[in-house]
């Protein structure tokens, strides 16, 4: 499996459940995707999918004592973060991974100033004096273009606007100057220019910094604009992944075909009828034999001939895998 | 009468208190001066960014919130000074359907219960006709008759939006105001909820005020399209040509902001420097002006910039912070002297 040293993380057959009162839920359920050196890699799904559980399994920051992740491996940079110890994570976590946070106000402490929140993370990682912390901390203000910066440390999490906010938290998941930084729903708290702005901050960044993101969203057209490759997502497991302008080409998947002709662009008639996909997300909490997105079709209970197994997910050109169910894969 | 809802020189502030006998000492001016109106069967879309007001003036033209000035024309009758008692017998015509339907629906209250209030309110029909009527409007929008003896939050996000749509839609209304009605759901639900609210319009020839962030979705709805910034309308115009021939420098910064679905059309973006001034003690001249630091602004200081037509039913605020050359000589006001950079 860990043979390919151009890929900085390679998750392989990861199983995250819950235990939750109407017993353990799947919610990440045989999850595998590589993330080369460098490159962007954006996990897309409804609510529900498993794309943000997938993501904090990877740093292992699941609620507890409910959550916990039942197999397969996590390679980083060689290592398995499932089978590191807590002290070992806890470097690797805000060290070499740095983690964005969809809601900024919840990732920022309330009652501290922006720079001493900055500077406890090269307190923390690194062995620096509280001096050389706060230059650290000012430089990272800098960095990620936070005008005034010398003012702004001063200043308390609310006094900032949500832009400003992100910032910050970015500067916080970038002050080690990560390999890998997790961004789950990075801009959908923003606005769109605003949005604009941090999406370009990200990217400079990374050109600069040559890290690996990965990036969580909703949003197929952040998706199309920053992404190299694409893992989509439905009911804990991944039914598509290719490389960003195959898979908007040639979506090979009904899932991935219907979200992308669900969503109205600036080309689309006005009023004129939108495809929708029946039903609604499923839940983890009913079957988890067969194709899931057959079982939102309403193809399962039918019988019908629709296989109770779980489809193969095939390479069917190079670097563009699907979940082969005789129904949902439509090439 | 060619307008259903007619608004002239609308605002609303709210106070700012401070000090020890909360004083006092300043206004937000969320909605600070906005004209417009909407046809019988037109959409109208309202876009802006967080805090730019429009959900304030949303709420204000079915008179959730009191306007501090200005007037709102319904059927050609001044609603903005009515007390609520003179507006219940009128509330039957506009409606409002909200963003997050899990917080506008009484979670005590049946589906039933919460669907056929309005006829009671308004003693419309008895009993028997009150539930053939819910009856009716679940299964226009798409819910099981089922639904009426269960609970709001027993359905999933876009099914409790439906039951938002039912109760909007129950007194047979000329006007709903939309807001943000599909920004909570998730992509494959978004376009449900969206054909819903267009099928219904053919229907019953109802008007929208359709407000939303999302610029796509807006336009894909709308018949004409208003962009907010800081409490006032900087450009309307029909939704086709909003989106193909941005006149002012705002409208034109968010539509090049709109991720577009295609990984083969990353366009050049307008990056906007920071973020929307505050509506306390906003910008005394041109506010976008202000944002992206414009050498005219101190000239836009005490200028009018109202909507001016630049081409027929096109209408952008005459700034010269915000116009091209060739757009402000053709409306402004003659009052800055023509030294347009660029």
């Amino acid at each position: 499996m860990n043979g390919h040293p151009e890929n900085i993380l390679e998750v392989d057959k990861l199983i995250t459940s819950f235990e939750t009162d109407r017993g353990l839920l799947r919610a990440v359920d045989q999850v595998s995707f590589s993330v080369p050196e460098g490159k962007t890699v954006g996990i897309v799904g409804e609510s529900g999918c498993g794309k943000s559980v997938t993501a904090m399994s990877i740093v292992r920051l699941l609620p507890q004592p409910a959550g916990k992740i039942l197999g397969g491996h996590v390679f980083f940079k060689g290592r398995d973060l499932v089978r590191a110890s807590d002290a070992e994570i806890r470097r690797v976590r805000g060290g070499d991974i740095g983690v964005i946070f969809q809601e900024p106000m919840s990732a920022l402490n309330p009652v501290h100033r922006i720079g001493r929140q900055v500077a406890e993370v090269f307190r923390l990682h690194k062995n620096i004096s509280k001096r050389d912390a706060w230059d650290a901390a000012f430089e990272m203000l800098r960095l990620v273009r936070i005008p005034a910066p010398e003012k702004r440390m001063m200043d308390y999490p609310h006094q900032l606007s949500g832009g400003m906010r992100q910032r910050i938290v970015i500067a916080l998941a970038l002050a080690c100057r990560p390999s890998l930084v997790i961004a789950d729903e990075p801009t959908t708290a923003l606005d769109v220019t605003v949005q604009a702005q941090i999406l370009d901050l990200m990217a400079r960044l990374q050109s600069e910094m040559n890290m690996s993101i990965i990036l969580i969203t909703h949003d197929l057209g952040v998706i199309a604009e920053t992404c190299d490759e694409v893992v989509v997502m439905y009911a804990g497991r991944v039914v598509e992944k290719a490389p960003a302008e195959e898979l908007f080409a040639h979506p090979l998947h009904a899932y991935t075909k219907g979200l992308l002709r669900s969503i109205p662009t600036l080309e689309t008639p006005s009023k004129s009828v939108l495809h929708t996909i029946p039903g609604m997300v499923a839940s983890l909490a009913e079957h988890t034999h067969g194709c899931r997105f057959c079982q939102r079709m309403g193809r399962i209970s039918s019988g019908g001939g629709v296989s109770r197994e779980r489809p193969a997910f095939a390479q069917i050109s190079p670097g563009h895998w699907v979940e082969t169910c005789h129904y949902c894969y439509q090439p | 009468m060619t307008s259903l809802l007619s608004i002239s020189k609308l605002r609303v502030h709210f106070p700012v208190r401070g000090g020890v006998m909360l004083r006092q000492t300043g206004a937000v001016r969320a909605v600070d001066g906005v004209s417009l109106d909407i046809a019988p069967g037109e959409t109208l879309g309202l876009v802006g960014e967080s805090g730019c007001g429009k959900s304030t003036l949303g709420k204000a033209v079915v008179r959730l919130l009191k306007p501090t000035s200005g007037n709102i024309l319904f059927e050609d009758r001044d609603i903005s000074h009515l007390s609520q008692r003179a507006l219940r017998p009128l509330r039957r015509d506009f409606q409002m359907i909200f963003q997050d339907p899990a917080e506008s629906l009484d979670p005590r209250m049946s589906v039933r219960s919460i669907i056929e209030e309005p006829f009671i309110i308004h003693s419309l029909g008895n009993r028997a006709e009150r539930t053939r009527r819910v009856n009716e409007l679940l299964d226009r929008v798409g819910l099981p008759s089922s639904a009426a003896d269960r609970y709001s939050f027993e359905f999933s996000g876009g099914q409790r939006q439906r039951i938002g749509i039912a109760r909007a839609l129950a007194l047979k209304p000329k006007l709903i105001v939309c807001d943000e009605p599909v920004s909570a759901l998730d992509v494959s639900i978004q376009s449900q909820i969206l054909n819903l609210l267009v099928e219904l319009q053919k229907e019953f020839g109802l008007s929208y005020l359709f407000i939303a962030h999302d610029l796509s979705v807006v336009k894909h709805v709308s018949d004409r399209v208003a962009v907010m910034y800081l409490g006032k309308i900087v450009e309307l115009a029909t939704a086709e040509t909003i989106y193909r021939d941005p006149r002012h420098a705002y409208t034109k910064a968010l539509l090049s902001a709109i991720p577009t679905p295609d990984p083969l059309a990353r366009r050049e973006k307008i990056l906007l420097e920071g973020d929307v001034p505050s509506p306390i003690d906003p910008p005394a001249g041109s506010a976008f002006g202000h944002r992206i630091s414009h050498p005219l602004y101190q000239e836009t200081i005490g200028m009018d910039l109202a909507l001016a037509e630049i081409s027929p039913g096109h209408l952008v605020a005459a700034d010269p912070c915000c116009l091209s050359t060739e757009d402000w000589r053709k409306i402004g006001h003659g009052i800055v002297p023509p030294r347009i950079p660029g």
